[in-house]
């Protein structure tokens, strides 16, 4: 038994490394790709792209020319996503009337549906309903796979406009939102969900409009088996790291992720964008060591956040070991075909990269590795986080850091030549914090109320535990769920709700006044009395500024949620 | 003075003025201490800071600084809380739901938390009060020199064209206004002298007690009020009116009165209140958790883990490390118009230096004797001697050292000799002397020494000639860098002194050390690009300004700016205030003229430009102290988690107890430690944010590293020693 563990060790270990090893190398490919159309480079897709492109700019009146500032370019994104809210909020409402509704569902309730629609279109896919149950073909083609692009193109705009504002000069405009969304969409997005979704299928994801089929099992009985167009909509749940599955089971599920090798590919999927979006930076501010620096310090938080949750998976629960069930004691919410390994490589990558797909109930997680996946919502969505929200979203704490920690060198902070000042300040204090307060507002709110305690299916630090997941997973635009929590009410229909709203929009727009006012400014050229931000110092001080914030922030909460449960648990051996 | 017109004097072999800030700066200027400005912390002052902490308890003055508010607040809620107490104790005796004994210790915990949440408040007060008492005091002296004066005003004119004169109030003096100043009056108000020249005691506002000389027209024609002429009168227009004279502005000024925040002040404020909002919330939403788990914490126990976890350190010093910073300005003779300009000094990444008193000495001196053909070394020495002997100007001094050092040659009685000497003039643009045979009357030698073109026109005149070689010989010494002053003697050339730029002992190590910073220092000049060139690399500097115009110079600035840089540089010309105006850090020269004053962002009472160079220091260390600070303050939060979060519940979680790394005694002692500590780290802070963290040249990544290991690294472990130390301390006492 012994031998066999310490065999299952190293192979988890192998594959850990295995998955760093594919990804880091598939991020300057990807990233430099991703530079050269966001730069407007030729492209091998161009020939087939840019008619396209063209086309719908004719569509729509967009002028491609058109540089907006930041104000214009926060009131297209601000509407074509107020747009894209009322489309999926008013399908779900009428898919009853709508073809494509095989399995004949009705009108989706308001409160679900308004959660709904916040949830896809904040990239959170935080889901309060089943979809094999709840959402027609339509709904799910046209509503929710949709969305799975569009927010997370609007993710990488506004990582692209924050990285204008720094590169660009005493100008005004930080680019076109237009043209960041198409170019992410037809460029980035549809290509890869395209080769990733026929990989999938290949390895046995469904793919069909056909109604749900009643199949006899091997015991005789009957079982209806829930089907759909899977395969189209998996690719972009992880590439956009959207996170919300055709099914309730999401990759847990056979039709979702049936082998070893689409298990290995969703992961990577996940990551993929959010790595390569660091490299994009780095080529475009001219010095590819930035982007490297800010990889480093996301692998640097990622690689704690998996040692801790493993080693505590794989110490499992004392209580179970001493009724002398065999190791692995922690198999409980968990597939058998993924393993302990594979299971918590995957709850790390999606919390972390805020995208929400599960292979594993996070409910059932020790108390430490759920403290992980928690941590790692609360942190901010920053260690490679959503695709260019994690970009954005950590690029705010750089801003942080080199304020906090660049006086230390006897000058004014500034970022790759951008004085930091109280402006820039002011709208990154409100970024960095506001998620945190939206968690702790929410949860506490959910903790003493009525409507919030009774949706609560375990009592005591794991209740509390599953209140904070929520609010964390909302506005972190997660959407991984915790499970043991009844989401579906009224209460935290609108409560996590708004909470993703504000989560998302409450950072995109700070993230957009830095780059409107960072675009005006001159840059002050390097030498040897500036701050620098490469290097495994800075890597190493940025990690901690993440953590030490996130920590702060949200220990006194923790510690009566997973920390107690953890000590608990160890103490009662 | 521009450099150009300095150097054309110095072409012309015009004397330095007493009042020439250039003359007499040894090439290290290491701040001497000067009488009115090396204040002490006096006992008094102590006293008077221990006053005004309590004054500023006041909740509006208060609001300036957020963090500490808050902590106010929260002194006052548990203030109000422990009279409750105290009042149903004193009133229907003990609560019902405790016993006797732990209710006594209840409120002896309370009562203390409330003690030191107060004194948490009068320490980071304290601190502010300290910081301001240097500036108070220096104010006080300063106010004391501004006695009333009666200022002879200028009404019109006698008919015998000496001007008609009203005596009035100097602080009714009205800017335009023209008054006479006379030996031994007090100059009454600021001012551009019209007319005259005079010698002037500064010592009042530069503590400097060698006169200084003050002229119409030129580059030193201001005066400054307060001011007293020893000798000679003036005619002066008033330049400022009363409550706006430069008195009256570094009385604001050092006092602090005027103080406002500045940018990056007001960045670190806005983070400062972004993490009180957060912890408050952080802490305000515990108690619904705790209500949820089952158990509830008392209101003193939460307002004090807010207090440890707000930033207090950085909060309470913050406005200290600010006065602290200006103040060491001024202790150097600076008066800095704003903190702004103090803060743009750190982040200067270009110094414009003028050559001139800066880089080189203010005075050339003489390296060389060049005969003319015909004559020999000696004779040109000799005749050099002579002509310099009486002249008592550095470069004058200096040909008669050389002419010592090269051949021997010793003084002579001049008066023995029948000398008389002949002093620069601006007709002339010579100096020399007349040597007279004993008896006979009339003079046989005159020797002359000055510039080629001047000696030309003088040997022409007497029938001379000028010979082509000296022409050359001019020609090549100037293009070395150097300054050819011609001797002749009657009609005849006899060769050319070479006069030369002798760059100050040290600069160079200095120049290197401000690259090592990450600072470009550009020398700027008025002599041509060889010149230029020669002493530019002789110095060290990495570039230069040859043939610098104040045109030039606005350019050049642009130019920097343009790239992104930060420039700073020192002035004292009218010529040179809209490139003062335009530099991000303007330094002015006190001697200089109103117009220059007015324009830079700081004026150098010593008028030093040197100086520049401890201005930017000066200014790193007001952003390194609050950065250490602020990042200090942070990294002591996780050491307080560790003493309060157990504190709080692990009654009813035993299991929180193993979070107890520091083993505290009781609940009650760890909370206390952590509060007590967070107060007392204020005040041990306090020499550092006065004195300032230390600069050294060693580039930004070495300086990160070294700043991130002791207030980063060293915050997180500090804490978790000291309120050990403390929570030992209090179980020894009994206190808790």
């Amino acid at each position: 038994m012994g031998a066999l563990a310490s065999n299952q060790l190293s192979w988890d270990v192998l594959q850990f490394a295995a998955f760093l090893v594919v990804l880091l190398a598939a991020t300057p490919i990807l990233g430099g790709y991703m530079a050269r159309v966001f730069s407007g480079h030729k492209t091998l897709l161009d020939p087939v792209l840019r008619p396209v492109e063209r086309l719908l700019y004719r569509l729509a009146g967009v002028d491609e020319k058109e540089d907006m500032d930041w104000k214009r370019y926060a009131a297209a994104l601000l509407v074509f996503n107020g747009l894209g809210m009322l489309a999926v909020y008013l399908l779900q409402r009428v898919q009853g009337v709508l073809p494509l509704n095989p399995q004949g569902f009705g009108a989706v309730p308001r409160s679900l549906a308004f959660n709904t629609a916040a949830s896809f279109v904040t990239n959170t896919n935080w889901q309060a309903y089943s979809g094999e149950t709840t959402m027609s073909y339509l709904t799910q083609m046209m509503g929710l796979a949709v969305q799975n692009f569009l927010s997370a193109a609007t993710g990488i705009a506004v990582a692209l406009a924050l990285i204008r504002g720094l590169v660009r000069r005493s100008a005004r405009g930080i680019g076109n939102f237009w043209v960041d969304l198409t170019r992410s969409v037809l460029w980035v997005l549809l290509p890869l969900s395209l080769v990733l979704a026929l990989v999938l299928v290949s390895q046995g994801v469904v793919q069909t409009l056909s109604p749900y089929r009643t199949v006899q099992t091997l015991e005789g009985g009957s079982q209806t088996l829930a089907l759909g167009p899977v395969a189209s909509q998996e690719a972009i749940k992880e590439l956009g790291t959207n996170g919300g599955g055709f099914f309730n089971a999401n990759s847990a599920h056979p039709f979702e992720n049936p082998t070893p090798l689409t298990n290995f590919l969703e992961m990577l999927a996940i990551f993929l964008i959010p790595a390569a979006l660091t490299y994009t930076f780095g080529n475009m501010v001219g010095d590819t060591r930035q982007g490297w620096t800010l990889l480093f310090a996301m692998l640097l938080l990622f690689g704690v956040t998996l040692a801790v949750a493993y080693t505590s998976e794989r110490a499992g629960t004392p209580q179970l070991a001493a009724l002398g069930v065999a190791a692995p004691t922690a198999m409980e919410g968990k597939e058998v075909r993924f393993g302990i390994g594979n299971s918590i490589l995957f709850a790390d990558v999606t919390t972390s990269a805020s995208c929400g797909a599960v292979n594993a109930m996070h409910d059932s997680l020790t108390p430490l590795a759920g403290l992980v996946t928690l941590l790692n919502m609360m942190l901010g969505e920053v260690v490679f986080g959503g695709v260019g929200a994690g970009l954005y979203g950590i690029l705010l704490f750089a801003l942080l850091t080199v304020f906090i920690v660049g006086l230390m060198v006897g000058r004014t902070p500034e970022y790759l030549g951008k004085k930091i000042e109280p402006y820039e300040m002011k709208m990154a204090t409100v970024g960095v914090l506001l998620p945190a307060v939206l968690i702790l507002l929410g949860s506490a709110i959910a903790a003493v109320s009525k409507a919030g305690v009774s949706s609560l299916l375990n009592p005591g630090p794991h209740g509390l535990t599953e209140i904070l997941y929520a609010f964390s997973s909302g506005s972190g635009n997660n959407g991984s769920a915790f499970a043991g929590l009844n989401a579906n009410t009224l209460f935290y229909n609108l409560g996590i709700g708004l909470a993703m709203l504000g989560g998302r929009f409450g950072v995109i727009l700070p993230v957009l006044a830095i780059a409107g006012s960072l675009a005006g400014k001159k840059a002050a050229p390097a030498g040897p009395g500036t701050f620098p931000t490469t290097g495994w110092l800075f890597t190493t001080v940025l990690a901690g500024v993440i953590v030490v914030l996130g920590a702060l922030t949200f220990f006194p909460a923790l510690s009566l949620g997973p920390i107690v449960e953890h000590l608990t648990m160890w103490a009662g051996r | 003075m521009t450099d150009e017109s300095l150097d054309q004097r110095k072409q012309n072999g015009l004397p330095e003025e007493p009042g020439n800030p250039y003359a007499s700066h040894e090439p290290h200027p290491k701040v001497r201490s000067k009488t009115p400005r090396a204040h002490r912390f006096t006992p008094a002052m102590i006293k008077q800071a221990c006053k005004d902490s309590f004054k500023k308890l006041d909740p509006r003055y208060l609001l300036h600084n957020p963090v500490m508010f808050v902590v106010e607040v929260g002194a006052i809620l548990t203030t109000a809380l422990l009279l409750r107490d105290l009042w149903v104790a004193l009133a229907g005796g003990v609560a019902p739901s405790l016993g006797a004994g732990a209710w006594r210790t209840s409120l002896l915990f309370d009562a203390q938390i409330t003690v030191w949440l107060w004194f948490t408040v009068l320490f980071a007060n304290f601190a502010e009060s300290v910081a301001e008492g240097r500036g108070k005091a220096q104010a006080e002296a300063l106010r004391r020199t501004r006695t009333e004066t009666v200022a002879k005003k200028i009404v019109g004119q006698n008919p015998d064209g000496s001007p008609r004169i009203e005596r009035v109030a100097a602080s009714s003096l009205r800017a335009g206004d023209l008054v006479w100043v006379e030996t031994g009056d007090i100059i009454p108000s600021d001012g551009e002298i019209v007319e005259g020249i005079a010698s002037v005691d500064e010592s009042a506002i530069t503590g400097e007690s060698a006169p200084v000389i003050r002229e119409a027209g030129g580059d030193r024609s201001a005066v400054t009020g307060g001011t007293r002429v020893l000798s000679d009168q003036i005619k002066v227009r008033i330049a400022s009116n009363p409550g706006d004279t430069f008195l009256d502005r570094m009385i604001a000024l050092v006092e602090g009165a005027r103080r406002q925040k500045t940018p990056n002040e007001i960045a670190l404020t806005v983070l400062l209140i972004g993490l009180t909002f957060v912890f408050l919330l952080a802490v305000a939403t515990l108690e619904p958790f705790a209500l949820y788990s089952g158990t509830v914490a008392s209101l003193p126990v939460l307002v004090s883990l807010l207090v440890c976890l707000i930033p207090t350190t950085i909060g309470g010093l913050l406005s200290a490390i600010g006065i602290a910073g200006m103040d060491r300005l001024v202790r150097r003779n600076i008066l800095a118009m704003s903190g702004r300009a103090v803060e743009a000094a750190g982040d200067v990444d270009v110094l414009l230096l003028d050559k001139t008193g800066t880089i080189t000495l203010g005075n050339r001196m003489a390296t060389r004797f060049i005969p003319a053909p015909g004559t020999t070394p000696e004779q040109l020495a000799d005749a050099a001697q002579l002509a310099s002997l009486a002249d008592e100007t550095p470069e004058g001094r200096s040909i008669v050292v050389l002419a010592k050092t090269e051949f021997g040659l010793r003084g002579r009685d001049l008066k023995q000799m029948g000398a008389t000497f002949i002093p620069f003039s601006a007709q002339t643009r010579m100096s020399g002397v007349n040597l007279v045979q004993s008896g006979q009357g009339s003079t046989v030698r005159e020797i002359r020494k000055g510039a080629a073109e001047a000696i030309e026109e003088y040997v022409r005149s007497k029938g001379g000639d000028f010979p082509p070689e000296v022409r050359a010989t001019v020609d090549e010494v100037a293009r070395g860098g150097g300054t050819p002053l011609v001797v002749a003697e009657g009609a005849r050339v006899l060769g050319v002194i070479h006069l030369k730029d002798v760059v100050k002992g040290g600069i160079k190590e200095r120049f290197a050390q401000l690259r090592r910073m990450g600072i470009k220092t550009v020398m700027v000049t008025g002599d041509n690009p060889l010149t230029a060139a020669a002493i530019a690399a002789e110095a060290g500097v990495d570039d230069f300004l040859a043939e610098a115009r104040p045109e030039t110079k606005l350019k050049l600035i642009r130019q920097y700016q343009a790239e992104g840089r930060l420039v700073a540089m020192t002035g004292d010309g009218t010529n040179d205030a809209p490139a003062l105006a335009q530099a991000d850090v303007g330094v002015a020269m006190n001697s200089g003229t109103q117009a220059a004053k007015e324009a830079g962002n700081m004026v150098d009472l010593d008028s030093n430009p040197t100086k520049l160079i401890e201005v930017v220091e000066i200014g790193k260390q007001l952003l390194m102290t609050r950065g250490s600070l602020t990042t200090f303050s942070i990294a002591n939060d996780v050491a307080k988690y560790f003493a309060i979060i157990p504190a709080l519940f692990s009654t009813t979680f035993p299991a929180l107890g193993r979070l107890n790394v520091m083993a505290l005694s009781s609940p009650q002692s760890a909370i206390l430690s952590a509060v007590i500590f967070n107060a007392l780290i204020i005040i041990a802070l306090i020499p550092l944010a006065l004195r300032g963290v230390g600069y050294r040249a060693v580039g930004a990544a070495a300086l990160l590293r070294r700043n991130l290991l002791v207030y980063g690294v060293g915050g997180v472990i500090a804490p978790f020693i000291g309120i050990k130390l403390i929570d030992m301390l209090l179980s020894v006492l009994h206190l808790a």
